[in-house]
């Protein structure tokens, strides 16, 4: 039993593609990495900083390359900001670890070195999520986070 | 049968005269399970017989009447008591009186309007039957038989193709392109995705049909989306200058006509959506209406129907009746 026409089922003409685009470098490269972890200061007043670096061709962020440090309190407060700011889902970050400031424990507690392993891969993947999404792009919170030496906790909030 | 009548009762059925001969369709009932029924086309006569059957022989079986109706009805489900009923002919079989002995009653339903394709959904069942009924004085004794009604277009007249620049500024741009906007349901969808911007790392992108129940009117108005399927159409990550072809056969899945505001009561609406997953599997998309019509199977039929006439002018009449029957067995 056969149709008496076939369908045409041929594809539509499309634009052959410019050779430059097909092996040119990406628009979409955005690469951060949270690493080198640092315990600064002593006895309560310890705490741990990490380096992000950010490697990108996205035309939306100034620096093509940063690099600054960040402890995990800055985290937080990049999160608080987005999710007052920003229409987006914001991930959630790696555990606050109260527990683990609690004193007695038979080990380093924060300064553990599995316990910060742990956490610097969860923040990694935090800002990664991030930094990809198209509206936290338009945050200058975020941009301030990942390229400013310090973070002015009394800026201005707004858009890009 | 009734606990609360003493003496006859009877059986009564309704046979279609053209019960041999007439296609039968499927159509899912309201419980999901699908069934078989008579197929019938706007216009069409309806004709038969019902069957009184009397229980006990010798018996009388007093009456208030016996009638046929033909009835095409929407039942909102929400609503269950009120049925609106678009079509309602009734014929007359018996006056009242009583029946001695069992008695067949011949029925026909000239031409008979059949505006609305019968349909089974989420909210809403638009359907159409016979049903015959005794009347009794304490209680009726009746008998229903479904049938199934499709509403048949021909290619549309205009049909341009859907081809749109959409995006996310500085993000995403994509143009989008569908060879039609009317689609039958055996169709195909040829299509294509060009990138012209792509800032965000794509992971993969589909293709899915949504289909829209609305039912009620002004502020009651309720949408019921059923995703009928999602087709991937790109694997990977595509770069600027990108174009990727859409190749999606309708026949494999399970859809009705559009149907626009049936009286002014429910619509069922397809859309195209196209759907990008990046890799932290945020999605982006695109929403489409297509418009769904039915193709009938007519032509096919008259075509070998005539090919058989036009080979009996050349052969011999054994080869042309042997092709004539074949003809006719092709197309039942």
């Amino acid at each position: 039993m056969s149709e008496a026409t076939v369908a045409d089922t041929r594809r539509l003409n499309a634009k052959p593609q410019d050779l430059t685009d097909a092996y040119g470098p990406p628009s979409n490269f955005l690469e951060i990495d949270v690493y080198d972890p640092q315990t600064v200061g002593v006895g309560r007043n310890r705490f741990t900083t990490y380096e992000v670096r950010m490697k990108t061709n996205l035309p939306i962020f100034k620096l093509k390359e940063s690099c600054v440090r960040r402890r995990y309190s800055d985290f937080e407060w990049l999160k608080n900001e987005l999710e007052r700011d920003s229409k987006i889902v914001v991930p959630p970050l790696p555990g606050k670890a109260l527990k683990r400031q609690l004193p007695f424990r038979g080990d380093e507690g924060i300064f553990e070195e599995s316990f910060i392993e742990e956490r610097r891969v969860g923040l990694e993947q935090f800002i990664n999520r991030i930094a990809g999404h198209p509206l936290a792009q338009n945050e200058r919170c975020l941009h301030m986070f990942l390229q400013e030496e310090t973070i002015d906790r009394n800026y201005i909030p707004g858009k890009v | 049968m009734s606990f609360f009548s003493f003496g006859q009762s009877a059986e009564i059925d309704v046979v279609l005269n053209d019960a041999e001969t007439r296609k039968k369709a499927e159509h899912k009932t309201e419980d999901g399970k699908k069934d078989k029924y008579f197929l019938f086309y706007d216009g069409e006569t309806v004709s038969g017989k019902v069957n009184v059957t009397l229980k006990t022989p010798g018996k009388r079986l007093e009456h208030q009447g016996i009638k046929i109706e033909f009835i095409g009805q929407i039942e909102l489900y929400y609503d269950r008591g009120n049925h609106h009923e678009f079509v309602s002919l009734v014929k007359d079989l018996a006056r009242p009186g009583e029946m001695t002995q069992s008695q067949t009653f011949d029925f026909e339903f000239t031409h008979v309007e059949k505006p609305y394709e019968s349909y089974t959904g989420q909210n809403v069942k638009l359907r159409y039957f016979l049903r015959a009924t005794i009347s009794r004085r304490l209680n009726d004794i009746s008998k229903e038989m479904d049938i199934v009604v499709h509403t048949l277009s021909t290619y549309p007249e205009l049909n341009s193709s859907i081809k749109m620049e959409v995006g996310i500024e500085d993000c995403l741009h994509i143009e989008f392109e569908y060879n039609k906007s009317k689609y039958h349901l055996k169709d195909v969808i040829v299509g294509k995705i060009y990138f012209l911007l792509v800032r965000i790392k794509i992971k993969h992108m589909e293709i899915d049909i949504i289909k829209r129940e609305t039912t009620g009117t002004g502020p009651n108005v309720y949408h019921e989306n059923d995703t009928i399927a999602k087709y991937e159409i790109m694997d990977g990550a595509p770069v600027r200058g990108e174009s990727i072809p859409i190749r999606l056969f309708l026949a494999g899945y399970e859809m009705t006509p559009t149907m626009r505001d049936i009286n002014k009561k429910f619509s069922v609406r397809y859309y195209l959506n196209l759907v990008l997953i990046d890799e932290e599997e945020r999605r982006y998309f695109k929403q489409q209406e297509i418009t769904l019509w039915r193709k009938g199977d007519i032509v096919r039929k008259s075509m070998s129907h005539q090919a058989a006439i036009a080979s009996q002018r050349f052969e011999g009449s054994a080869n042309a009746e042997k092709a004539l029957s074949q003809a006719k067995e092709d197309s039942s």
